[in-house]
């Protein structure tokens, strides 16, 4: 039987989450996902910055804190903590390692997926990275404000890290579910061509990927019945054999597992569902049965795939410009009114400033349709708002001079302002997403140990 | 009998670049024949017009009681560049579940039946 724990959905996910699995059970894997889309993109700019730094800094000291355990029990911990710079990772952890008296820590680092950094220079990116859709704009149309480009690797170079008894295993890119199905795929021998298998696995990736999201966390179905959410216990899968897998969670933590909490993860950011592709192969989500076998336990067994595509996805990140948004807060009497004279007032007077060097403004009024718009329900007088103002810009400094336009709205503007905490709103880089394909013999993932 | 959505069903919502997926799921399994039938793609493109130009393209889970809607252009270009403040369509998934769907009585009652007393009052809607 093996267990492979969730220890993360997200970079700044949930602090307690890592510890909790590993104190309050058995488990055999603690797998981390840290890389949403844009996180990446934050890493590189933290890179450029300082060459040893581009990674999820906070990974490092929240395992430092679990290293002894991990190491007693042989519990093996997968990581893309490594983002855009794995081997600065891996070093911070032997590092730690050693701080704490501890030698012969094996850290395996995965890289390959780094268009930039990890490819040779012979040919350039230009002409093997393809646009993911047929209208998609070309690569070189981005390539000169180009922050990073990663290849989603798959399985394969995670599994040959657990094969060289890494004990931690940190990654750059590699595709979500590919990192829990790693140890599946070690554990049970599966052939390189069982799609079913590598289906299956990729499924309770998928699942496992969001961390509390499959247990009862932001969960619709009935969301106030889930106990002790103080205490989430993030899912656990367990397989006792090949076929099929249980998901749970420990006893003592909080949370729920149900096939409604699964079933609002399995359809999470899906397209088709009979194809759901990774690098490892395509599964068929219509196949999936489960099948509720105890409190908290759910059977997810019968799931078919097939081969997986030739080409790699590329997720590349580029500097669009720049964006600023600020807040101000009004009561009754009017508040929707008010909110939406001051929206008008922040407008018109940064317009005098920087005339049309400012794109696109949003001006949102919080608690009177910023989510759902003409979807609900005409209120006559909200008792209390927040306005949103937001504006994108090419040029820093015409937001610079939009940010200036907030506070004054209290002694300037309609009655009654307040919520302005947290001082004069700053732009912030904006990093478009560019989806591109790339062959897979282009990509060359490596795979090297370094020891504390 | 008219019911709000949420009556019937659970789900949620995720993105990829400009484009929502909402995952509408069946709270009884029973259900699902009933919304496979009548929450068609079309249905939701004209509902959620609001928030979302569209298009909407809709998939089958019938081993999951349940229904993925994709819709396209939803999200005011999306991720890190768009203004608007739900960027990722975080709240997409309750805002279909808003939207007014004509039950059959026997349907009705067994709507009633499963929440008890708990069913939101907002979920039901004035014919």
């Amino acid at each position: 039987m093996i267990r492979i724990a969730a220890g993360s959905g997200f970079w700044g996910d949930w602090p307690q989450a890592p510890r909790l699995q590993v104190e309050s059970g058995p488990i055999d894997y603690l797998v981390m996902d840290y890389l949403a889309e844009v996180t990446l993109s934050l890493m590189h700019r933290q890179k450029a910055r300082n060459p040893t730094a581009g990674y999820a800094a906070d990974f490092v000291t929240d395992i430092a804190a679990l290293l002894p355990t991990l190491l007693d029990r042989n519990i093996r911990v997968i990581a893309n903590a490594g983002g855009a710079n794995p081997r600065a990772c891996a070093e911070a952890v032997c590092a730690t390692a050693a701080a704490l008296g501890i030698a012969g820590l094996r850290v395996a680092v995965v890289t390959g997926d780094d268009l930039l950094a990890d490819r040779g220079g012979s040919v350039p990116l230009e002409s093997v990275v393809k646009p993911f859709y047929p209208d998609g704009r070309p690569f070189s149309s981005i390539a000169s404000k180009l922050v990073g480009a990663h290849a989603y690797c798959g399985v394969e170079s995670v599994v040959e890290a657990l094969h060289r008894d890494a004990q931690i295993i940190i990654t750059g890119r590699v595709a979500d579910p590919s990192l829990f199905l790693a140890p599946y795929l070690h554990e049970f021998q599966v052939g390189p061509r069982d799609w079913d298998a590598r289906a299956l696995g990729t499924v309770v990736g998928h699942i496992l990927e969001c961390g509390g999201q499959a247990s009862g966390g932001n969960f619709m179905g009935d969301w106030e019945s889930v106990p002790h959410l103080h205490r989430l216990g993030f899912p656990i899968a367990e397989f006792e054999s090949a076929d099929k897998a249980v998901i749970t969670k420990h006893d003592s933590l909080g949370g729920l597992v149900s096939p409604a909490t699964i079933k609002e993860q399995l359809v999470y950011e899906i397209g088709d569902p009979t194809r759901y592709v990774t690098p490892d192969c395509v599964s068929d989500f219509t196949t999936i049965e489960l099948r509720e076998i105890g409190a908290n336990r759910v059977e997810v067994s019968g799931v078919r795939g097939a081969d997986p595509p030739e080409k790699l996805k590329v997720a590349a990140y580029y500097e669009s410009g720049w964006m600023i948004s600020g807040q101000l807060t009004y009561t009754w009497p009017e508040a929707r009114r008010k909110a939406e004279a001051a929206g008008r007032l922040i407008e018109q007077r940064s317009r005098e400033r920087v005339g049309d060097r400012v794109n696109n403004w949003r001006v949102e009024v919080i608690g009177a349709g910023a989510c759902h718009g003409a979807l609900q329900p005409a209120i006559p007088e909200p008792e209390e708002v927040t306005l949103r103002v937001t504006a994108f810009s090419e040029d820093r400094a015409a937001l610079d001079e939009v940010g200036r336009e907030f506070a004054p709205l209290i002694l300037t503007g309609p009655p009654g302002a307040t919520g302005f905490a947290g001082g004069r709103p700053k732009p912030s880089p904006v990093f478009a997403y560019w989806p591109g394909l790339i062959d897979r013999n282009e990509v060359e993932p490596v795979v090297e140990v370094f020891v504390s | 009998m008219k019911v709000r959505l949420y009556a019937l069903a659970h789900g949620r919502s995720g993105d990829k670049g400009d484009s929502v997926n909402i995952g509408v799921i069946t709270r009884r399994e029973e259900w699902y024949e009933f919304l496979r039938e009548n929450l068609t793609a079309d249905a939701v493109a004209s509902f959620l017009q609001p928030i979302a130009e569209g298009p909407v393209k809709r998939y089958e889970l019938p081993n999951l009681g349940a229904l993925n809607y994709v819709v396209e252009h939803a999200l005011g270009g999306g991720g890190s560049t768009s203004l608007q403040l739900d960027a990722q369509g975080k709240t997409y998934a309750q805002a279909l579940l808003r939207m007014p769907i004509h039950v059959p009585d026997a349907l009705g009652v067994e709507i009633h039946t499963h929440w008890g007393d708990d069913l939101p009052q907002e979920c039901l809607v004035p014919e």
